[in-house]
């Protein structure tokens, strides 16, 4: 009996902690973030000048390289994954092939970005350069457009093992019913597997965004680190996780480094916003079945 | 004299190496209930999924034999064509959840991306769900989603989706296993004004259900043909030892 009674008291402490942390967090961000905000008012996060030097600080450019770099990428991974997830759910659910591919695509996630970002500096960088020179486009080589390349890579475990998961688990009556009426592999796929699993895919989608706002060494390393906000696809730019990550260091004056949690606090913002959207959207589109 | 739609010759069926359907010769009289009746596990699911070619959806399933609709072998038909011509209602009510209503029944035309006119559509499922005898109890939520409805309604609503393909045979397998007497009732009741336009063949081991409907009984048993005759003959003088013993209960 007493030993019950620990046990459940011990759960309950231990979420207790993770709450509390969670909190703390967030209100370390938001006092560290008022004298910022203070000196700037709301229009901080709507301020495309970051000026260190006369102590003129805004949020624009990052808030605009993290919206940019995680929507091109997600575009860009998103055939990638959903490619990976048909396949392997649907036409090789089984097979030394498919459990290969499964545990490459979890290896993915495994790797740890700086190894990402070192790649992206000596493989991707000069590829993208050299694609710039082509185009006649200034080659910087760094920039929004490399930073979302290397970012859609990272974020395919998201998307393709969420989604393979729920296409896997599409009740075969289902399925069958639609063969029965003459459908094609393909018709099934596309009218039935699909919009069946549609909701879990979505989510899928979600955890690869999440991942995407926040990652912050890899992009860091090939973006180019530049406080403007960026005048095309290929231009330097810098997020808010890799301007914190970049200047933090440098950051002596107050209002400075309180500006710099402020863009982190807008980052927590950011990232709560498309989680509570996306939840909504994932209820909003999850089938209600009977029983 | 009735005439035979649906026959076929030596049907054996395998699930890899393993063979759960010996060489079956049967055939359908048009526009009657033909019944195959038999104890779990003797082949009947088998047998009807290879009329429609279902069964060879399942990885290692292999056929043997012929299967003739009208004459013409299914098997050097498109597969999906022959499942147009020979629909198929399922143990379990399957409507799908996505779709509403309206776009159930005419869900074959959908996923075969066959484009029909409005009214076209209209009729279609009018039609059908008339009759499946399930319009009164529909016909003013068309386009909501079908999952709602009872067991029963669903399970209507499923032959309803088969029966807009126009097939001209509809293969029932258990399809009253998961619906309570009432819902069970009503289904046996649409079965015999159904069978005016479709040819039907009711996969069965409630033996009581066989007795009330069908026209034709056949009696499989572990993967063999055992008997097959008028419902009447076959329920009252059994040639076969086996199947009289199955008809009284003595097992299955």
């Amino acid at each position: 009996m007493k030993g019950k009674r620990a046990f459940k008291l011990s759960l309950i402490i231990a979420v207790l902690i993770v709450a509390i942390i969670f909190f703390a967090a967030a209100i370390s961000l938001t006092l560290g973030s008022l004298p910022a905000l203070k000196e700037f008012g709301w229009k901080f996060f709507f301020s495309k000048e970051w000026d260190p030097v006369s102590d003129r600080f805004g949020a624009l450019p990052f808030l605009v390289g993290t919206l940019l770099t995680s929507f091109l990428a997600l575009i860009i991974s998103l055939p990638l994954s959903l490619s990976i997830s048909i396949l392997l759910g649907e036409y090789m659910k089984n097979g030394r092939f498919s459990s290969t591919v499964k545990s490459l695509v979890d290896l993915i996630a495994a790797v740890p970005s700086v190894i990402y970002g070192f790649w992206g500096l000596e493989v991707l960088v000069p590829f993208v350069r050299n694609l710039e020179i082509k185009f006649g486009i200034v080659p910087y080589g760094v920039g929004i457009f490399t930073a979302s390349l290397i970012l859609s890579f990272m974020i395919i475990p998201n998307t393709a093992s969420l989604a393979r998961e729920v296409i896997e688990l599409v009740p075969g009556d289902l399925k069958e019913a639609a063969y029965s009426l003459g459908a094609t592999r393909y018709e099934v796929i596309k009218k039935v597997t699909l919009p069946y699993a549609r909701s879990g895919i979505l989510a899928g989608i979600l955890l690869s965004l999440g991942r995407a706002l926040g990652e912050t060494m890899a992009v860091t390393m090939v973006i180019g680190n530049n406080n403007n906000i960026p005048k095309n696809l290929f231009y330097p730019a810098n997020t808010m996780a890799s301007v914190i990550a970049n200047e933090f260091t440098e950051a002596t004056g107050d209002i400075y480094y309180s500006s710099l949690i402020a863009i982190g606090f807008a980052l927590f913002l950011v990232t709560a916003l498309f989680g509570i959207l996306g939840r909504y959207i994932i209820n909003k589109t999850t089938i209600k079945i009977a029983k | 004299m009735e005439s035979t739609i649906l026959k076929t010759e030596n049907l054996s069926a395998y699930y890899g190496e393993v063979k759960v359907l010996k060489s079956i010769s049967l055939s359908f009289a048009e526009n009657k209930v033909t019944a195959i009746l038999g104890p779990s596990g003797c082949g009947k699911s088998t047998f009807i999924r290879c009329l429609n070619r279902m069964h060879e959806l399942v990885d290692g399933a292999k056929v043997e034999g012929r299967v003739l609709l009208r004459g013409q072998d299914v098997y050097s038909m498109e597969s999906t064509i022959v499942r147009r011509k020979i629909g198929m209602v399922f143990q379990k009510p399957n409507p799908f959840p996505t779709m509403s209503i309206y776009d159930n029944v005419i869900a074959g035309y959908k996923l075969n991306s066959i484009k029909l006119k409005k009214t076209e559509a209209d009729e279609i499922v009018e039609g059908s769900l008339k009759k499946a005898a399930l319009w009164n109890e529909v016909k003013n939520y068309l386009h909501k989603k079908g999952t709602f409805l009872s067991g029963g309604q669903q399970q209507r609503l499923c032959i309803a989706r088969a029966l807009a393909m126009k097939p001209e045979v509809l293969l029932l397998d258990e399809p009253t296993s998961a619906l309570d007497p009432k819902a069970t009732a009503k289904i046996e009741e649409l079965m015999e004004e159904l069978k005016k336009t479709v040819t039907i063949v009711l996969v069965t081991h409630n033996i009581g259900q066989a007795s009330r409907i069908s026209d034709y009984t056949a009696f499989l048993y572990l993967g063999e043909l055992v008997e097959f005759g008028p419902t009447q003959k076959v329920f009252t003088v059994p040639r076969d030892k086996r199947t009289e013993e199955y008809l009284i209960g003595k097992f299955g």
